[in-house]
């Protein structure tokens, strides 16, 4: 009887506890991102010669000298990059669920290489790779590939070592795809119903992997846009190294810039999880 | 179309050093639903996986009909499978699911629409065709993915276990109504499962398996009255094993009395284990009786005693309710062996290891 009487007031002061709690965690974690973020903001709408607010610095940042080329190579690699991370890592993943599972391990332990190795090791391998193209391979296709592949418009060569850096990232997010879905049982449905392979692929394994695909592509393009260690030691201008560049001689224009292409990093990140959201109705049709 | 039989001839599969089939022969008539049962491992699920395609048998042959589909990829065989659950498309609606099959045939939009609405109203889902497989029920998602394995009007419907992940009330309602819509359908069916009820309820003949062969395929009544071995007898319902002495003559000394060995047992003369069901058992209340009442449940029509014997051995005993209205556990009891002839196993005979309830 007694454990009748106490336990509807028992327990929501244990729900009371727990909401305490939590609003304490999400007091703390937005205090620790929030205020570095808010002090970025206020350090760049100050002005500093008049006093008051500017938006001054914010509507400079498409007329500073070398944005806009930074910013459209860095965009341009982004793009490039999260086309060959997925063209690599969607095929590796369907091959190994459908036809070789045993090879999954391989692959696992393949795509977590890039993150064990240490870009810098990584740029050096690189950087000795780039010096053969003038020198032992000159004349040599891949000799000239290898030149032609430092354009500093459109360096290909960072591509190349942003899809190994991509891969663990764009494997963990396809990996969770597809264990959340049944693959194998949804892909003997679909035969047992009369699908070809490349109906299988494209009319169910790919929808149902949309989410994960996009949340590759997301991490992918945040990695290559944020990217500094690479592009600076080899020399080419992205706009993480025109930053750096850039904030000795102008610091509320450089924060500004980070801040802003924060704000756009969110806004990708806030398309992919709509994105991602099942759908609730749609016409039959 | 008239319904097609199928025809699984010496069918072997291994994997690695495990034979999960090991020459399987099934044969299914047509318009019957046959189930497989048997332990877990036992090879069920394999035999159905081969007759779907999704493995390829190592030796053996496949006919559907007059047609030897041995070697043809799954999705050229028009079958229809049922799995265990979340097969259903979680990117596409109900009525979207069941029209798939159709839509990869390039059946046009508006036949599609209208058998996918016809055939969710045959499993009684009429009004669900918008909803999302997430949206429905566990019981609710294999109405449509029978009615999906329904829709490509299938020469062979195949069920895998389809009602394992259920509630159960869910689970006998749905059982049911399979069984209505496959024969109404006239389609022939193959349903694997490892619950006895499930497979003794709705089969027209249920197969036991074990070790990758059928042990004996026969109609649920067969199956349970003249089981063909010792391992259906023990599998299919419940047995008592009760010690017994075989004799030269082909009868089996039990519980004091002498019974004739029934065809099928397999035991050489000497000590051996007899196999009773507790209705063919025998109890009256005596005082000068070696036996003793320990648990009485009632089960409505008839009541089950829990009867420890004078050697310690436990049996269970199944009387008509009225019969045992006066019987309590304490009570001292006769008990015997009814008429008829009884199976007999040999002394060390292991009994099944894994009997669902």
């Amino acid at each position: 009887m007694t454990a009748v009487l106490t336990r509807p007031v028992e327990a929501p002061a244990v729900h009371r506890r727990k909401n305490a709690t939590s609003i304490v965690v999400l007091i703390v974690a937005g205090v620790y991102f929030l205020v570095p973020l808010a002090a970025a903001i206020w350090f760049t709408v100050q002005d500093k010669v008049h006093g008051g607010v500017t938006g001054e610095y914010y509507t400079s940042i498409p007329r500073a000298e070398g944005f806009a080329g930074a910013l459209r190579r860095s965009l341009s690699l982004a793009v490039l990059s999260v086309l060959g991370v997925l063209l690599v890592t969607v095929p590796a993943m369907l091959a190994v669920t459908l036809r070789l599972p045993r090879l999954r391990p391989l692959v696992e332990g393949l795509s977590l290489l890039p993150l064990v190795i240490p870009p810098i090791a990584l740029v050096a391998g690189v950087r000795d790779m780039l010096a053969l193209g003038p020198d032992q391979l000159a004349g040599t296709p891949f000799g000239d590939a290898l030149v032609s592949s430092q354009d500093p418009e459109l360096p290909i060569i960072l591509v190349v070592v942003y899809i190994v850096l991509a891969t663990p990232f764009a494997y963990r997010s396809l990996d969770a795809g597809i264990r959340a879905v049944d693959a194998r049982t949804l892909v003997d449905a679909a035969r047992g119903l009369g699908s070809s392979w490349f109906d299988v692929v494209w009319r169910v394994l790919l929808p149902n992997l949309r989410g994960a695909v996009l949340g590759a592509a997301f991490l992918t393009l945040g990695l290559v846009l944020g990217e500094y260690t690479i592009a600076g030691i080899l020399l080419f201008e992205t706009l993480p190294t025109w930053l750096v560049k850039i904030s000795g001689a102008n610091g509320q224009l450089s924060v500004s810039v980070s801040t802003a292409s924060l704000l756009f990093t969110w806004l990708l990140l806030l398309v992919v999880s709509l994105a991602d959201r099942r759908p609730t109705s749609r016409s039959e049709r | 179309m008239s319904a097609l039989g199928v025809r699984m001839l010496g069918i072997r599969r291994s994997f690695g050093a495990v034979h999960a089939l090991d020459g399987l022969d099934l044969v299914i008539e047509p318009g019957e639903l046959v189930a497989l049962l048997g332990p877990s491992g036992c090879g069920k699920t394999t035999a159905l996986r081969v007759l779907a395609g999704f493995e390829t048998a190592d030796a053996g042959t496949v006919r559907v009909g007059d047609r030897d589909i041995t070697g043809l990829a799954p999705n050229k065989r028009d079958m229809g499978m049922v799995f265990q659950a979340f097969s259903l498309f979680p990117n596409l609606t109900a009525a979207d699911n069941v029209a798939f099959g159709l839509r990869v045939r390039g059946v046009d939009g508006a036949a599609r629409r209208k058998r996918a609405a016809d055939l969710l109203e045959l499993v009684g889902l009429g009004q669900a065709g918008r909803r999302y497989p997430h949206q429905l029920s566990g019981g609710q998602q294999q109405r449509v993915a029978l009615a999906r394995a329904l829709a490509i009007e299938p020469r062979v419907l195949l069920l895998d276990e389809p009602l394992s992940a259920l509630d159960a009330q869910v689970r006998v309602q749905l059982r049911d109504e399979i069984r209505r819509i496959q024969q109404r359908l006239g389609i022939t069916t193959l349903f694997v499962t490892h619950d006895q009820g499930e497979a003794l309820s709705v089969a027209d003949r249920v197969g036991v398996m074990r070790a990758g062969s059928l042990e004996q395929l026969a109609d649920p009544d067969t199956l349970y009255h003249r089981p063909a071995t010792p391992f259906v007898g023990e599998f299919v319902g419940t047995m008592n094993r009760l010690p017994g002495v075989l004799g030269a003559d082909g009868m089996v000394r039990v519980l004091g009395a002498d019974r004739r060995v029934a065809e099928g047992s397999d035991a050489a003369p000497g000590d051996v284990v007899v196999l009773v069901r507790p209705e063919a058992m025998t109890l009256t209340a005596s005082d000068g009786g070696t036996a003793l009442v320990v648990v009485r449940t009632f089960h409505g029509a008839l009541t089950r005693l829990s009867v420890r014997l004078g050697d310690g051995d436990e049996a269970l005993v199944d009387l008509p309710s009225p019969a045992a209205a006066g019987i309590r556990p304490g009570d001292t009891v006769t008990v015997g062996v009814g008429e008829g002839s009884v199976l007999v196993a040999a002394a060390d005979a292991a009994a099944p290891a894994l009997r669902p309830v």
